[in-house]
């Protein structure tokens, strides 16, 4: 056991064990909370996946922008909880037996097929920083790239139509 | 200096001018209508003498060709036009006298079609008439059978049309299909002939791989020396084609009711051109028969029974016109018959005088007719004043001869005019007819073929009667009919064409004449299996006695006593039941109606009845295959296949997808997350088929 | 060095808990965390490809799913809160007006 390898299992459990906190919880605005605690766990692996300019956006745009407009939201509809449903019988275990068959299929893609065996080169020194990202994107992916700030345009437009209060409405 | 290259003009021109009054023609007066047609036909006249013109210099046959027409494999066809003498001697005749006849029917269709009270079918007609010219140059004209077979059909056409002119009436401009029925007479007769053409035709690519002349006629002997059959059946099937075309025994049985188409027509198309071509036919095709002496010998026999047998029934018409027609008939066996003996050149110079003084004949007639039809206009007029005339009025024919007589008074141009048409057709000295029916007598007898030459000596004798009789009956005596009496010379616009072909009536037999031979050396270039044949007195002296003798057997008849108003015909009194079958054509129309036309009848009504109804309709479709569907239908299909089996699979189907639809319509039932679970579930699915695939 | 498979069974295990938490969840706003986690997941997958075959493209796309995730969070709130203005309610399971 590395500590490399401790760290992992920690930050994996860590991980895990917000994901489920997110997916258990009874109140929305405590779903949001472990679901940032999930997004700065995910950020450390993106830095030890020699990652770190995707890392410091995973930070500032899901556990900061998304995160806090769904905090937002919940609080200003004021739905933290929701009363029980007799709907769909069959779906909670339904749900837990695909969940388990897709997890499974997962592990045995993982563990039997050994997808990713064989050394692993080590990247060179600038791979994954703001550099060679901003390289490739401004370069090779400029025309993808400007599509998205459009897409982001429209998403904002978008979201300023869909609630925007019109003249006489209640 | 020669003028070839004009060869295709001979066609262009009248086509154009019919064009232009097509066209034009419904802003154009009558007689611009006319001018141009005219005019039309006589620049075809002024290229076909140019064309003979230069051939005196360049005597071979000169070849001009237009165009590709066909080319396929061994068949090599172009349209070619072929100036040679004998093409260009029948352009002469057709341009020349259809120029003057172009000019006559200005005047004659001027009052035709106020008779017949429809003006606008003034233009019609000359249209008809150059494409009748353009159509006669094509057939002239060709370098092949099959260019000649071209003119031929279009000439048939041009006859059709103009026969069922007034087609909506008959002669006498009562609503009748008469007309239209005659027109369908010629078609039908014709088409008979066509066969022959085309199966000769068709007889001659097999053995010649060709159909241009001189590739024809160069390979003939050859082949008549090896397979004499084979140019046997040629010739006898391009003879059935001239039987039908010049209207000789069987076929003539269509000549004698186009004479209901307008006077003009019968003058150019049934008396001077069209039929003419079938004696142009074995003419042109003389290599063909000289190599067969049988089909020789056929071909003047038929022509030599047609001269008598027409002549004959001549004797016993009352129509001008009609005496005129079995008159046509019987020359065209004349020419047929000298043609056949290998007399080539007095053929063709009895066609050329028979052009002149049968268009003279007809023309004249025509003039008669109309000078009837004004005396009887007048005598309406005068009556009641009312131009429908009274309608208790007795029907008038003014082609009969029986309401004529002493119009030799009131019609004085047109009653010299005929006298010397009719003078040349029955063969006195010095007319044109006497020098080329002599010739074609002598041959006969020079050339061994007595029985024609018998025959056709006798149908002189009957030509020469049938004229005297015509003559007495129409220009002597006094009026049988008022109207007669009151008939008026014709203008000069019919009366000068009259005149000119008068004149060449007269002075035609200087063509040929005995010693000078000018026709017969002409043609020579051409036809060169032409003899040059003797001057035979004795013959000249038989004929001339036999015309004379029946012109004074016609005087004794008809013109010592001439004929009473309602009075019985005398030939009738002395020959009883023999004048009947003269007047009555011998019965051939009766005796085809009986042998062909009803059987023909028959057996259609028994394939319409028996055959297509009863057998095919009602045993075959009603009983056999309706029966038999509908047994299938119902005992078979109905019950068990359609009810039980296509009923049950279909309607099953559909319970079936009901059922399915009230299964899987539960799915959706909106919530967006059993729809998640869904995809979910097909992600599954698919990650496990991809694992365990 | 960790196993990079390691990561990638991690983004398995993450990616299964975000698709049963939008299979079992009726408040719309978690459905939605849950698909960012899914998402999340998807990436950190990516992340750990681009990095065995030491390409950048992974990365890349990973940027643009963030990109697209911040769009569709924007437009998705909208709807959520357009559709709490006319129904009073966020509950999902009574947003069945499509049923067959």
């Amino acid at each position: 056991m590395t500590p490399d390898l401790i760290a992992f299992f920690v930050l994996a459990l860590i991980a895990i064990a917000a994901a489920l906190g997110m997916l258990l919880s009874r109140n929305a605005v405590y779903s949001a909370l472990f679901l940032v605690l999930n997004f700065g766990t995910v950020a450390v692996f993106y830095i030890l996946l020699d990652a770190p300019f995707i890392a410091l956006t995973q930070v500032s745009v899901y556990a900061g922008a998304i995160m806090v407009l769904f905090l937002f939201v919940i609080m200003l509809l004021g739905t933290e909880t929701l009363p029980a449903s007799k709907a769909l019988p069959w779906q909670r275990p339904l749900a837990f037996i695909l969940a388990l068959i897709l997890a499974g299929e997962a592990g045995y893609l993982l563990f039997f097929r050994n997808v990713t065996s064989g050394t692993i080169p080590q990247p060179v020194q600038t791979f994954g920083g703001p550099q060679a990202l901003g390289q490739a994107l401004f370069n090779q992916y400029l025309l993808p790239f400007e599509i998205t700030s459009v897409l982001l345009l429209v998403a904002m437009v978008g979201a300023v139509v869909l609630t925007i209060k019109k003249k006489g409405e209640q | 200096m020669t003028f070839f290259y004009l060869a295709p003009w001979i066609v262009f021109f009248p086509v154009i001018g019919l064009l232009v009054n097509m066209i034009f023609g419904g802003r154009f007066s009558e007689k611009v209508i006319g001018t141009v047609a005219s005019l039309a036909s006589g620049l075809a006249f002024v290229c076909s003498v140019l064309l003979a013109y230069s051939l005196t210099g360049h005597p071979e046959a000169f070849r001009w060709t237009i165009g590709e027409w066909i080319h396929i494999g061994t068949l090599q066809l172009d349209w070619t036009f072929r100036v040679d003498t004998l093409s260009t001697t029948m352009m002469l005749v057709v341009s020349g006298v259809g120029t003057l006849i172009h000019i006559y029917a200005i005047g004659y269709m001027h009052e035709d079609v106020r008779f017949k009270s429809d003006l606008k079918r003034f233009r019609r007609f000359f249209v008809f008439l150059n494409l009748f010219i353009a159509a006669m140059m094509i057939l002239v004209g060709g370098d092949s059978y099959l260019m000649l077979f071209v003119g031929w059909e279009g000439v048939g056409l041009c006859s059709f049309l103009l026969i069922g002119f007034w087609y909506e009436m008959d002669t006498l401009a009562r609503p009748s299909w008469a007309n239209s029925n005659a027109a369908k007479k010629a078609m039908i007769a014709n088409r008979i002939g066509d066969f022959g053409f085309l199966i000769a035709s068709f007889l001659m690519f097999w053995a010649f791989h060709s159909l241009q002349f001189d590739q024809v006629f160069q390979q003939a002997p050859a082949i008549a020396a090896s397979n004499p059959g084979l140019i046997t059946a040629i010739t006898l099937f391009l003879l059935l084609g001239v039987t039908g075309k010049s209207a000789q025994i069987p076929l003539f049985v269509w000549l004698p009711d186009a004479m209901a188409g307008p006077t003009p027509v019968s003058a150019l198309i049934h008396a001077a051109t069209m039929v003419t071509a079938g004696v142009y036919l074995i003419a042109r095709s003389a290599a063909l028969y000289v190599t067969v002496p049988a089909a020789q010998f056929i071909v003047a026999m038929v022509g030599a029974l047609t001269a008598i047998f027409a002549a004959t029934i001549a004797v016993g018409q009352y129509d001008i016109k009609k005496v005129l027609a079995y008159s046509t008939i019987s020359q065209l066996g004349f020419m047929v018959a000298g043609v056949g003996m290998g007399a080539f050149a007095a053929g063709m110079f009895h066609l050329v005088t028979h052009a002149f003084f049968k268009a003279l004949l007809f023309l004249s007639a025509g003039s008669v007719i109309l000078g009837m039809e004004r005396g009887h206009h007048h005598l309406a007029h005068h009556k009641g004043h009312d131009e429908h005339g009274d309608p208790h009025e007795e029907v008038f024919d003014p082609n009969d001869m029986r309401n004529m007589g002493g119009l030799r008074k009131t019609m004085p141009v047109t009653f010299w005019v005929y006298l010397i048409g009719a003078l040349a057709l029955a063969g006195i000295f010095p007319f044109a007819g006497f020098w080329s029916k002599d010739e074609i007598l002598a041959n006969a007898q020079q050339g061994g073929f007595t029985a024609v030459y018998w025959l056709l000596a006798i149908a002189a004798f009957f030509t020469a009667f049938y004229m005297g009789r015509q003559i007495w009956m129409v220009f002597f005596g006094e009026p049988r009919h008022e109207a007669a009496a009151h008939a008026e010379e014709s203008p000069k616009v019919v009366t000068v064409p009259l005149m000119v072909l008068a004149a060449l009536s007269v002075v035609g037999g200087a063509l040929n004449l005995p010693g000078v031979e000018t026709l017969t050396k002409w043609l020579e270039h051409t036809v060169e299996f032409i003899k040059p044949s003797e001057f035979i007195m004795s013959v000249a002296l038989i004929s001339t006695a036999l015309a004379l003798i029946a012109i004074f057997i016609s005087w004794l008849l008809y013109g010592r006593k001439p004929l009473k108003a309602g009075e019985v015909d005398p030939l009738k009194k002395m020959l009883g039941p023999i004048f009947t079958g003269m007047e009555r054509r011998w019965f051939v129309d009766e005796g085809y109606k009986a042998l062909f036309i009803d059987r023909y009848v028959d057996i259609a009504r028994f394939t319409a009845d028996v055959i297509d109804w009863k057998f095919w309709h009602d045993w075959f479709h009603e009983k056999v295959i309706a029966g038999t569907y509908n047994w299938l239908s119902n005992v078979m299909l109905n019950r068990y296949a359609d009810q039980r089996g296509i009923d049950g699979f279909f309607n099953g189907l559909g319970e079936w997808t009901k059922n399915a639809a009230a299964g899987l319509r539960r799915f959706q039932n909106g919530f967006v997350r059993s729809y998640a679970l869904f995809v979910l579930i097909g992600v599954v699915a698919i990650l496990g088929y991809l694992l365990f695939k | 060095m960790v196993p990079v498979s390691y990561y990638v069974a991690l983004s398995a295990i993450l990616f299964t808990i975000g698709a049963l938490g939008v299979l079992i969840r009726r408040n719309p706003l978690i459905i939605f965390m849950s698909i960012e986690l899914m998402l999340n997941a998807a990436n950190l997958a990516m992340v750990a490809f681009a990095r065995i075959y030491t390409v950048l493209e992974g990365q890349i796309f990973v940027f643009f799913v963030m990109t697209v995730a911040a769009a569709e969070v924007a437009v998705g709130l909208a709807l959520i809160v357009a559709i709490f203005r006319t129904k009073h309610s966020i509950n999902i399971d009574e947003m069945n007006s499509l049923k067959g």
